[in-house]
Parts: structure tokens; sequence; C-alpha cells
């Protein structure tokens, strides 16, 4: 079945980005803007999120309550995601309902209204969404682990942001942060699905043409200096269980590195889906960390995973350790097994299954138009779509002799942070 | 018909496309073509469940469950994660009230080796005993977890209190001393006794035909037989409150005390499921999670989730309302709720109301439809509650004849402000 691709730059630096599919009477419509949590200054922690909240809080179109309810009533879903490096909005429609999604989302690109009493309301319902999460003693370790391993660089901070910034953001510093990245020329609107693309591209024309471009802020640049030396933290909090987390300074994804990098996180730790939509994964059973420490009872899981960003980031592995275990017994088989990834070479069986592995994933992932129309954005965000279509061939290009290097480059002690849960045991009680 | 119903029409399974058969040993096969992509997903369940769990060894269902997959006669645990993993292809199953599930995706290619996987699964387990004791040790790490999870404190208590002294008020993952006490002469006597292919069914949704998706199936599961394989036994009664009960858990140190507020709900084929279906959404769904949202969410601003669910199952069913919120809050999101309660059981929603849910449950059914594990869940469903293969295709006119006053009449069936189950979870 041939997909139709179209991608044009409108005269406002808008960039379209067009998939006809026509499996399903189903639109995905997807609008990307290249801010996220990197872009954020000390103090201001948690803002991206925040403004990707009051962007649901209306226009004097489309009211606060109203842009829900219309959703909803025209049997769509929709949501948004605030990353590192982006921050995204979609709806999934019925395909004869998608001109609500393009009128609203060209809507708010620029006329949110920011209304005080609104802010001080999601103010709240941030800070519980960041309670939820500080319940979590993986949020509570990753938070300290993802600290120490930057040290100026915009991705050191969780992206719901800190307390203490998430209590004294002020309405205008948010709407001033929106104004200054919720631009055409920072945006890129996605559509998948069933339609025809001369048409849809008229109608987003129309839509965004007296959206004016304008001048955002740079994005930062900051060079991170090399760790320099392993870092350990602790987090002590309520709980039986003990987690250790390793992270790993690793490649961008436009590095031909992340490539190779990819391939020894699927025979290492598991294959990892990038898909956020459908798809699920594939078990880890056979990988070497759950061979070595799972099957060798030294914890009860193991996880592992790259993540595709702009800037180099981070490779983690975290890992829950055995009641009877040790952390340091836990990094001892890790640190063992990497060892040997740096000193052998893996055989050409295992690089061939981390190959099938990834073409089954996007299979999987291939079923479902709303995450097509995430990938057409996504990549973008941090290469380009090419980047995306490419990835399979990209992984067949890879060697032994490079998935060697890629370990003994970036899987080293001096390369890495590593944190340890300590849970302080509390038992229950009922009233 | 609509133009965006002829649309929808196509796309939604119904008896032209969806083909049913009845093997001779019972297995009930449901499949569905789809070539859009080069994958295959397969689902289904038996009578397995932990129903059956004695009351001193909750999680014998969950537990065997979990065990298929570590050694057969044929393969041992790392020659069946081997063929799996190297094929990029996964397999798992899992245990309700009523049944042990399983389910799997593969590229196409590779479907007689997910269907011979779960075959020997099925009927050649060997439980090692190693294997076995480690499951334990994860099953216990898990259990451990749990009591420092908000969330699911609260869920596993609320159940026990709306479901006493019935199979659904029982966590299938059972309790610390519970998992302690299953043997693993105790597994192999639960598969013996409880696994066979009388009353199991089978979904395989992908890129290949009906056709030879039953000669696979044949092939791989035809030939099962058990006569050991027990009945279903009849359920207990469920005893609705009396009055309110209210429950709080305490976790120290937890910034966020997870909410449940919610009673009995009707189960799957009641024919109050429709109305309580569309009233919930209003309720705690549409949009920003319905008024309940609006209330607690919107305009209080105390929670990141404040919404509803119903949960009809086979025997009966829960009415729930979620929410998370910061302890000096709990009380007045209590409050809120109730009242919301209160009005929803006192008037009937407005047509306005139900005529945007009604459009949104009919509007979204194709988009919960695009993929093979979204087709896999509705043919489940279908055949799980004998709703009939035309059910999605009549689905429109079954929403369309629900009313305001028959969505009321249904909440005051149901919900009893003063016979509630109102349980906390966090410091």
């Amino acid at each position: 079945m041939t997909n139709l691709l179209t991608k044009v730059t409108l005269d406002n630096g808008l960039t379209v980005h067009l998939k006809e599919i026509h499996t399903a009477p189903i639109i995905s419509h997807w609008v990307w803007y290249r801010v996220g949590s990197r872009d954020e200054i000390p103090g201001k922690t948690g803002i991206s999120h925040w403004v990707e909240h009051m962007q649901f809080k209306g226009t004097s179109r489309y009211p606060s309550g109203k842009l829900d309810k219309a959703i909803s009533r025209d049997g769509g879903f929709w949501n948004a995601f605030t990353f590192l490096d982006w921050t995204a909005f979609f709806q999934t429609m019925p395909a004869n309902k998608i001109n609500l999604a393009l009128r609203l989302e060209a809507d708010r690109m620029a006329n949110c209204t920011y209304a005080p009493d609104e802010v001080e309301s999601e103010r709240t319902v941030i800070l519980s969404e960041r309670e939820g999460s500080e319940n979590e003693p993986l949020f509570r370790l990753g938070r300290e682990v993802q600290l120490n391993a930057f040290s100026t660089h915009g991705y050191r901070s969780e992206i719901i942001g800190e307390v203490e910034d998430l209590k004294s953001i002020t309405r205008d510093a948010l709407y001033h942060h929106y104004r200054s990245y919720y631009q055409p020329n920072n945006a890129q609107v996605c559509v998948a699905g069933d339609f025809k693309t001369a048409a849809m591209l008229k109608k987003i024309s129309r839509l965004y043409q007296d959206v004016p471009a304008g001048t955002h802020p740079p994005h930062p640049s900051q060079p991170e200096p090399a760790l320099g030396g392993e870092k350990r933290v602790e987090v002590k909090g309520p709980g039986e269980t003990t987690f250790l987390q390793i992270a790993y300074r690793a490649p961008a994804a436009s590095h031909p590195d992340f490539f190779a990098l990819s391939v020894l996180d699927s025979l290492l730790s598991g294959p990892s889906s990038l898909n956020m939509f459908g798809g699920g994964g594939i078990s880890n059973k056979t990988s070497r960390l759950y061979q070595s420490l799972v099957e060798k009872e030294l914890t009860v899981g193991v996880e592992g995973g790259l993540s595709a960003t702009i800037d180099p980031y981070l490779y983690e592995i975290t890992l829950t350790v055995h009641p009877e275990k040790t952390p340091d017994q836990v990094l001892e088989a890790v640190n063992r097994e990497i060892q040997i990834l740096q000193a052998q070479k893996i055989s050409e069986f295992e690089l061939q299954r981390a190959i099938k592995q990834a073409r089954a994933l996007f299979a999987y992932g291939n079923e479902n138009i709303t995450n097509q129309a995430f990938w057409l954005g996504y990549a973008d965000m941090f290469e380009s779509y090419t980047w995306f279509e490419n990835y399979v061939q990209r992984l067949e290009t890879i060697t032994p002799d490079d998935v060697l290097r890629v370990a003994q480059t970036y899987l080293t002690p001096s390369n890495r942070v590593v944190g340890v849960y300590i849970p302080v045991n509390h038992k229950e009680k009922t009233e | 018909m609509s133009a965006a119903r002829s649309a929808h029409w196509k796309t939604i399974p119904g008896p032209d496309d969806v083909t049913r058969r009845v093997l001779p040993n019972g297995i009930t096969l449901l499949t569905r073509s789809n070539f859009n992509s080069p994958s295959v997903v397969v689902s289904g369940y038996l009578g397995a469940g932990s129903l059956f769990d004695p009351p001193d060894k909750l999680s014998l269902a969950y537990f065997t469950c979990q065990s298929l997959m570590r050694g057969n006669q044929t393969h041992d645990f790392q020659q069946i994660y081997n063929l799996l993993e190297s094929s990029g292809a996964s397999l798992g199953f899992g245990a309700s009230v009523h049944t042990s599930s399983f389910g799997g995706r593969a590229l196409v290619e590779d479907l007689p080796l997910l269907l011979q996987i779960l075959s020997e699964s099925l009927r050649q387990p060997v439980f090692p005993t190693d294997q076995v004791e480690r499951l334990r040790t994860r099953l216990l790490t898990s259990l451990a977890m749990r009591a420092q999870d908000t969330g699911e404190m609260a869920s596993l208590a609320f159940d026990d209190i709306i479901f006493a002294n019935h199979p659904y008020g029982r966590p299938e993952d059972g309790y610390i001393e519970t998992v302690q006490n299953v043997t693993r002469d105790d597994i192999i006597a639960f598969h013996k006794n409880h696994f066979g292919p009388r009353g199991m069914v089978l979904v395989v949704v992908g890129a290949i035909s009906a056709g030879a998706v039953v000669d696979q199936v044949m092939a791989k599961l035809g030939d099962w037989h058990n006569p050991a394989q027990s009945s279903t036994p009849e359920m207990p009664t469920i005893t609705p409150l009396l009055q309110t009960r209210r429950k709080h858990i305490s976790i120290p140190e937890k910034s966020q005390t997870d909410l449940i507020i919610g009673t009995l709900g009707p189960q799957r084929k009641s024919p109050d499921y429709l109305s309580a279906s569309l009233g919930n959404s209003i309720l705690g769904q549409f949009g920003m999670m319905g008024r309940i949202g609006d209330i607690v969410r919107e305009r209080a601003g105390l929670a990141y989730y404040a919404s509803t669910s119903l949960n009809a199952w086979i025997s009966g069913g829960s009415w729930e309302v979620s929410a998370g919120v910061n302890p000096k809050n709990l009380q007045r999101a209590v409050d809120l709720i109730l009242r919301e309660l209160n009005r929803f059981v006192s008037k009937p929603v407005s047509n306005t109301e139900l005529r945007d849910n009604q459009a949104n449950f009919i509007g979204r059914l194709p988009l919960s439809l695009e993929s093979n594990n979204g087709v896999a869940n509705a043919l489940l469903n279908l055949e799980r509650f004998q709703l009939g293969l035309d059910y999605y295709q009549r689905y429109p006119d079954l929403v369309h004849a629900v009313t305001p006053e028959m969505v009321l009449e249904t909440a005051i069936r149901h919900i009893h402000p003063d016979q509630l189950a109102i349980v906390s979870a966090g410091v």
C-alpha cells in the first residue's frame, strides 16, 4: 500500500508534514513546538510543561471547558506531551471531523488567554501531578541521577520541574514563554490518515497564513563538559525494595554511534521500542543482563533504554535488586557484563537478532495511524524523518566492531552516574 | 445511513469479515484479517481464573500462569525466550477472576512459532522448581512494591469492602503469606484441573487469511483434550453495603493520597450496562474527565486526575470515582465528589450532555479498532459476553436508544450516596 508523503514550509516558516494513509477513516493531527525542558533556566524549571497545560485553558474563540468537550463530542481523543526537546499536541479524530482539530490548534498557537485564575488553579493541579510522581521511588531516584548527570545543560532537570519553581512561576512568565516559543517558524504541523494531500495542505495554509513568524530565543547550546569521573548518589525513602540506576552519557540521536548503541542496548538489556502509541514491547529474558542478573538471582528485574534527543543524553539501566542481595553485588555483575562487551565482539547472530527485533517493533508501530503521525514530527524534532525511515537499514550497516567500539567509548565508569534507592522500611497502618 | 456512518461501517468488525469457528475440542476461534502491516496479534483466555484460588493460597491462578513459560516438555526457559525474542515476537500470560488469559504478537511469518509456544505452554508445562522459586521472589517483590503504591493499596481495600466474601474482592496476585503458601504441587494440580480446551477462546488478527489461521490453530491445538478439566462453579451472591464505610490506609512519606469512592455496578450483560456506561462518561470521563474532573480538577484545582470508571464483569461490577489529591485536600475532595454523586442521582442528565456522549461513544469506535490489538480486544469482548458478531454494527442504535431518564433510573438503582465505600491511601 502506497502512502503519499509531503513536506512543505509555508511563508511564515511553519513546516507542514503530511502522510496519506487510507486504511481507516481516521486522521491524526499533531502540532510540535521546538521547546522543552532543555530550554529552561534555573528558577523556571517545569515552565514548558506548565505552558502545555495552559494551552488547554482556552482562547476567546474556544473558551476553557469547550475544547475538550468539542473533541470528545466528535469521537476524538487528544492529549499533549512535554519532553526534553519538544512539546507536542495531538488529536486523533474520525476523518470527517478533523476540521475542528485543525482550527483549534491554529487558534491556540497565538490566542491563548492565560487568565490569572486559570493559572492559579493549574498551579495546584501541576503540584498535585508532581506529588503523585514523588510517591514513586523510581521518580525520586531518577531525579537525583539526572541532576547529577549534567552540570549546566537543561537536561539536568525533571520535565515537571522543581517544587519551589512551580510555586513561584508567575502568569506573566508563563505567557512570555508561550509567546516566545509558540510561533509558526518554531513549529511543525503533522497529519497522517485518510485525507487528500492537496486539500489538507490548502486548509492548513489558510488557517495559519495570518499567524506571523516571530523571533524565538535561541535554543541553548550549553556544551556539557565530560562527567570527569563516576558519580554516586543515594536516595533514601519509604519502601522495602532497593533500586539501582546506572546512567551513562550517550550520543545524540543524530550521531552515527546512536545506532551502534541501539544494537548494544538490544542485546545488553533487551530491545527498546521508541513507539509512543501501540506496538508493545518485546521481552528481554535472553538479554545479557537478564541472564547474568535475574537468572543468577541478583536482581528480580532489569530494563534499559536510550532516548532519541537533540543533544547527548543518557543510556539508562534500571535494576530491581533481589531482596537478599546488595546494590554493590549487582553493580559488580553489571560491570562484568560490560567488561565482556568491551573485550569481545558480539556474534553475527546477536547482531542479526537485534535487527529483526527492530524490524518487528517498527511493523507493530505501523498498525496505528496515531503512531505514524507521531513519527512524522518526533523524528524531525531531533533529526529528520529520514532518520525514522532509514532506521532499520542503518542498523543493518552496524558491525560487531562498531558495537565493541561504542561499548569501549561510552560504557566507562567515568562516564556514568550510579544511583541507589535505599528503602527505609515502614509498615502500613489502617484506620 | 449518514456518510460518516458509511465510512465507519467498512472498518467495524462484523459477521462479514470476522470468522468464528468452534473446534471439535471446544476451542472457539475468532479471526479477522488486516494486511496493512506485516504483523499478527494472538489473544485469548480459558476458564482457569483466580475464582479457584483457595483462600490461603490466593495468587495460585496467577502464579500458575506466570509459570507456564518457564519450561515445557519440548523447550526449556532459555529456549522458549530465545525463539520468541530472536523473532521479535512476544507472548505472556495473566490471570483474572474468571479466566487465565494470554496475549502475543509477531511478524506474520512467525505466527506458527507463536502458536507453537502457546500450545506447548498451555499443554506441556513442567514448572521447574528453580524457576518456580525465582518467580516466587519476583511476585513477593512486586507485593512489596504494591504496599508502597497508594493507588494500588486504595484499590485493594476498596474491592475488599464492596466485594466482601466474593472472589471479586480478592487480589489475583494475593498477599505475601498466600504467595508463600503456594507449592509447586499446587501449581501442577491447578494446571491439571483447570487448563483445557473446553471454553477456551482464541483470537487471531493480522496479515493472514482466515483459512490459514484455522489450519494453523488446528495443527497446534486441535488435538488438545483434558478429561480432568473442571467446570466453572457457581459464583456467590454479591451483597451490597447497607451503609457507607470509610477506610484510610496510612503509608508514610507519601506526597499524594489516592482516593476511591464507589459502589457496586451492573454486570456487563445487564440491560443497565449502556445507560450506566453513558452515565459514567458524563459523570467522570467526557472531555476533561466529565463532571467530576470539572469540579475537582478544573474548578477547585485539587487533583491532577479525578475521574470515574465503570467496571462491568460477568457476575457483577463496580462504579468508582478516583482522584489523587494532596493529603490536606482529602476531605474537600470527598465532599465535592459526594455532592456530584448526589446531583447525579437526583436529576436527569441534560439532553445536550447525553447527545454529546452518545456522539462520543459512536465516533470513537473506529479509533479503538485501528490496531490489531484493538480489534482482538473487541472480538474477545464479543465472545466473553456473548454479544453477537454484529454487536458493533448494532452499537450506534443501542447507544442512541438510551434516554436521560434511563441514565437517571440506572444511577438510582446502583448509586446510593449513603451506602458507599470511601477509601484513601497515603500519609
